[in-house]
């Protein structure tokens, strides 16, 4: 019931493309993938919408649910950017993490959300990400996850930091027995996630003209004293760069999933 | 002092940098260079030592004493060739069962487009994973400032220390008051927000052991620093690979601070 209102009210809403400035109905940008019909541009989504595109039909379920951050710092604005973000996006945090199959392959699944918070890595986040790959060290699955962050959550002073530790460990221990781990790199991926978990990957795929860089562009610029080019910090530059395994196009997406992960299937590896 | 007052007085002239603790804490030094991928990386000195006859691989970031050497240091921002450096010798250090000190003092990872194009992110990211895997132990010292992600590169790590006056912060809080407030002038409480100093560090879990510092006499220091590693060593070396490697995992696994199904987690106890 709630469910239908929540459906109607999405078909009559429209989004403008940031590049083009041309408004189209959401229902036709789902269609589309959010890629705009007009210019081509790849509009940031949210982790639900994303999770739609890529799992297969009903197999998605989210596991460490019920986490919230905690402004311990007591940091000007932070329980206020918080509560917006909450109630703008109708997520906890800037990440959702859960159980998926994928062209019937079974994999754990991360997705980082840019409308919460710029997809900051705080306390919840890096704790949620890190509960995925124990989860699937303990199960023996593949996580795929879906980068995009501002960095680090400042608000959350040096406890945000070791969250780049904590979760870097749980890569290392999931990398250590033998799984997979696919990142898929899209727009913005940046900072503190650039330099941990979103460059982990075995396999790193990102999304067509994803910005993906560690240092913000005008900090780049102030220290480099000249104009960078254009495709600075593009998929496009850092796959020119060696640093990208493959640009997948989002409608190719599910289908290059699901080819790595059955090259990946350990039954295959024990023959 | 405030805390920005103790960050300021890291980024002085006058304070021993990297090159002056090696000196005073390793003897038998060897210096090796380079990350034999892409170059030399000056911001990051490193070599083999031993401390009292127990064989060590010691990575210092250094960020010069002079303007010659600052500039040579890139004012102690390692490229990603530093960082790999410093990956290539903790990998060496692993392959002979030698324990590795850091020593950490930047501002930050360079922010350069080279760096950028060399893979910052990726280098950083690189170091972070292989140093919480590496089967020896390792131990960092925060000798200046710690500057994020350029910072835990290599300090992720069984031990960490911090000097008594040394910083340890997520972002500058330059940085931080201007993507907050837009006025890179209100760093002052940018740095009273986040909480950088040592004592800061040590109530987070973040550090265990606070050096005091004592520059007039600074062999004193230095042999305070080793009385410490050694004890720390001492009981490192004791472990099985797999305790060290589980302790350590523990040791970063226990971050984070959140409310779950109403209840505040995280094993971190702090108040204001």
């Amino acid at each position: 019931m709630i469910f239908d209102k929540w459906i109607a009210a999405f078909s009559q809403e429209k989004l403008t493309c940031s590049a083009c400035k041309k408004e189209f109905p959401v229902k036709e940008l789902r269609k589309a993938n959010y890629i705009c019909p007009d210019c081509g541009k790849y509009m940031r989504i949210g982790g639900r919408e994303r999770i739609n595109q890529v799992v297969d039909k009903k197999s998605f379920e989210e596991f460490a649910t019920g986490l919230s951050s905690v402004d311990f710092l007591e940091f000007p604005g932070y329980a206020d950017k918080l509560a917006k973000a909450k109630e703008s996006t109708g997520e906890e945090d800037a990440v959702i993490c859960g159980h998926a199959t994928i062209g019937g392959y079974p994999c754990a699944i991360f997705v980082m959300d840019s409308r919460f918070m710029m997809a900051s890595m705080g306390s919840v986040v890096g704790e949620k990400i890190t509960r995925t790959f124990e989860y699937a060290t303990a199960h023996h699955l593949p996580v795929i996850g879906f980068t995009a962050s501002g960095g680090a959550r400042m608000q959350e002073g040096i406890i945000s930091l070791m969250q780049m530790a904590k979760c870097s460990a749980a890569v290392k221990k999931h990398s250590t027995e033998g799984n997979l781990y696919i990142t898929v790199l899209t727009d913005p991926t940046t900072g503190g996630v650039t330099a941990s978990f979103a460059m982990q990957g075995d396999i790193i795929l990102a999304e067509p003209n994803a910005l993906v860089g560690f240092a913000g562009r005008r900090v780049v610029e102030q220290t480099t004293k000249s104009q960078l080019p254009d495709n600075f910090q593009s998929a496009e530059f850092i796959l020119e760069h060696g640093f990208a395994d493959a640009i997948v196009p989002r409608e190719e997406l599910n289908d290059t999933l699901t080819t790595i992960l059955k090259l990946h299937r350990k039954e295959q590896a024990a023959k | 002092m405030t805390p920005y007052e103790k960050l300021k007085k890291t980024r002085q002239n006058g304070r021993p940098t990297g090159i002056a603790y090696i000196n005073g804490i390793f003897s038998d030094r060897v210096e090796l260079h380079g990350d034999r991928r892409f170059a030399e990386d000056a911001a990051i000195v490193s070599g083999i030592g031993s401390i009292d006859g127990l064989p060590v691989t010691y990575i210092a970031i250094e960020k010069g004493t002079d303007l010659a050497t600052r500039m040579k240091t890139n004012f102690g921002c390692p490229k990603p060739e530093g960082y790999r450096k410093a990956l290539r010798l903790m990998k060496q250090a692993e392959k002979f069962g030698r324990p590795v000190i850091c020593f950490v003092d930047t501002q930050g990872a360079f922010c350069g487009a080279d760096g950028e194009e060399r893979g910052q992110g990726e280098a950083i990211a690189e170091n972070i994973m292989e140093m919480l895997g590496l089967k020896t132990p390792t131990i960092s010292i925060v000798i200046g400032e710690g500057g994020s992600g350029g910072a835990l590169a290599i300090c992720s790590a069984d031990r960490v220390y911090m000097m008594e006056n040394a910083v340890y912060s997520v972002i500058s809080p330059e940085g931080c008051a201007s993507i907050l407030w837009k006025d890179a002038s209100r760093a002052e409480d940018a740095a009273q927000c986040l909480r950088i100093t040592a004592d800061d560090m040590k109530s987070f879990g973040v550090a265990e052991t606070i050096i005091p510092e004592n520059f007039d006499d600074f062999s004193a220091t230095c042999e305070v620093i080793k009385k410490n590693l050694k004890e720390d060593l001492s009981e490192l070396l004791k472990k099985s690979t797999e305790d060290l490697l589980n302790d350590r995992y523990r040791r970063f696994r226990k971050f984070g601070i959140y409310e779950e199904n109403g209840e505040t987690h995280g094993t971190v106890a702090y108040s204001i």
